[in-house]
């Protein structure tokens, strides 16, 4: 396990630190660019969502390594965390075409599209954790 | 996927390289064909802006910095475009799913209309019934009694679609689930608009009108609960008249009462009961003229009935260029010369 790193997001300052954190770390796991860039969207969506819904909360970010069948796998696991009003209808958000802010932002499935694996765990009242990985192919 | 993505990427290659050496229009056009491939492959606009970057890079090792950073901003900019694109993807998907899912349904809504029409000696009788778009919002009903009585019913549900159908679907149940003993139009319309009043919500309204035709003695009785009025042919004056039944709509109020009528039915008589898609239908010069309507049935008058209901829908469906604005139903019933 590696050093999680984290970044406080309430300002769009916030947003632009976490992205840059999280494209510094997928370049050092050994990241395309293009898988940079989706990382990094990815990132910034999830800040996004925090700065808007929830005001204030942090993006983690961390180096991964998993033993599978064909070796190591390496990645890089991206969790946001808030205390905000929490999702009432999860499957709702999760859906396409789905927006409360009437943008055309990636939304949560876009996240989900742009990573390998998504998780969110929401209370309605207490806050959303959205833990999400992409794996170096 | 990663061969397919090399093999791409190396066509690509190859197709930039022969543009750029000659700049003709065959090549640009290769380039148009090669976007369907692309699509097809599922490949991102950020994977093609990369690509792109990749091959220039190998071919011109020492491109400005700032051209290079310049791809990078590019390529963040698609990444937009990409996941708009999945998207849509997605909802097409979805939204076959949801077409098929309701074929089934205007399937099985099909089921819930009469198989067959009661054969009465003296009779004849036609039915057609055409749903504006997948799922029918109008409903009729043939019951044949032990005396050879027969209850006509035509139904509209405010509304079309999928909501109209599911209320539908009900008012079929509620008939179905009336007592045995033959009832009276007005007693009929009174129990069911006690159904509706109780488990349609309050924003949907049914119109009907119910009839039931005595074959013993030649009578026609019938109510109706604010359905467009239908028209009734008598055969001896050679004249249409407005076949018209006070009451309210079903489901407004709990206690309500539907007054009855009754014709006297002569031979050649033709009692026509429609739906308001049928009298709705518009052209681009405005609604139809009932006297449209009573003339198509005047012109077709030497048919069968359900060769009068085809012809006169087959002349509304052209005239309004083929294109139903409501769900359209029209039944009609001669008595026999």
């Amino acid at each position: 396990m590696s050093i999680q790193s984290c970044v406080e997001v309430h300002t769009e300052w916030g947003i632009v630190s976490a992205r840059q954190a999280g494209r510094n770390l997928a370049k050092d796991v050994g990241f395309g660019n293009v898988d940079q860039a989706r990382i990094t969207t990815a990132i910034s969506e999830l800040a996004r969502n925090i700065y808007l819904y929830a005001d204030k909360g942090e993006i983690c970010i961390e180096a991964i390594q998993e033993l599978d069948k064909h070796g190591a796998k390496k990645g890089i696991k991206v969790t946001a965390r808030d205390k905000g009003p929490g999702i009432k209808n999860v499957r709702e958000v999760m859906s396409d075409g789905f927006t409360t802010s009437g943008g055309l932002g990636a939304g949560l499935p876009g996240v989900k599209r742009l990573m390998d694996e998504f998780d969110i765990d929401s209370v309605s009242g207490e806050g959303t954790v959205i833990t999400t990985i992409k794996w170096l192919r | 996927m990663v061969d397919s993505y090399q093999i791409l990427q190396e066509q690509y290659e190859k197709l930039l390289e022969e543009y750029i050496g000659q700049k003709d229009e065959q090549g640009l056009y290769q380039g148009q064909q090669f976007s369907k491939k692309v699509l097809e492959n599922q490949i991102s606009p950020e994977e093609m802006v990369s690509l792109h970057l990749d091959i220039i890079e190998g071919w011109y090792p020492d491109i400005p910095s700032g051209l290079r950073d310049s791809f990078e901003f590019l390529l963040e900019v698609m990444i937009g475009y990409g996941l708009a694109y999945q998207e849509h993807q997605s909802l097409k998907d979805r939204q076959k799913e949801l077409e098929s899912e309701i074929d089934v349904a205007a399937n099985m809504q099909q089921t819930f209309l009469p198989a067959a029409k009661p054969e009465v000696q003296g009779l004849d009788l036609g039915v057609l019934t055409m749903p504006a778009s997948k799922m029918s919002g109008d409903y009729y009903h043939f019951v044949k009694d032990e005396n050879d009585c027969i209850g006509l019913a035509i139904a509209d549900i405010i509304g079309k679609g999928v909501p109209a159908a599911l209320c539908m679907s009900m008012i079929k149940y509620a008939m179905e689930s009336l007592p045995e003993q033959r009832l009276q139009p007005g007693g009929l319309l009174e129990n069911l608009n006690r159904v509706v009043e109780q488990n349609v919500a309050s924003n949907m309204f049914i119109t009907m009108m119910y009839g039931s035709y005595d074959p013993r003695f030649h009578t026609f009785h019938y109510s109706g609960a604010g359905h467009e009025p239908g028209f009734y042919y008598n055969a001896q004056t050679d004249e249409f008249e407005e076949l018209y039944a006070k009451g309210m709509v079903l489901g407004v109020t709990r206690e309500a009462s539907f007054r009855e009528y009754k014709k006297d039915v002569a031979p050649g008589d033709i009692i026509v009961l429609l739906s308001d898609g049928v009298t709705e239908c518009r052209t681009e010069e405005g609604f139809i003229e009932q006297e449209v309507i009573t003339s198509l049935i005047r012109a077709n008058m030497h048919k069968s009935a359900q060769e009068i209901v085809e012809c006169v829908f087959y002349e509304l469906e052209k005239l309004q260029g083929f294109q139903l604005r409501d769900d359209f139903t029209l039944m009609i019933l001669r008595r026999e010369v």
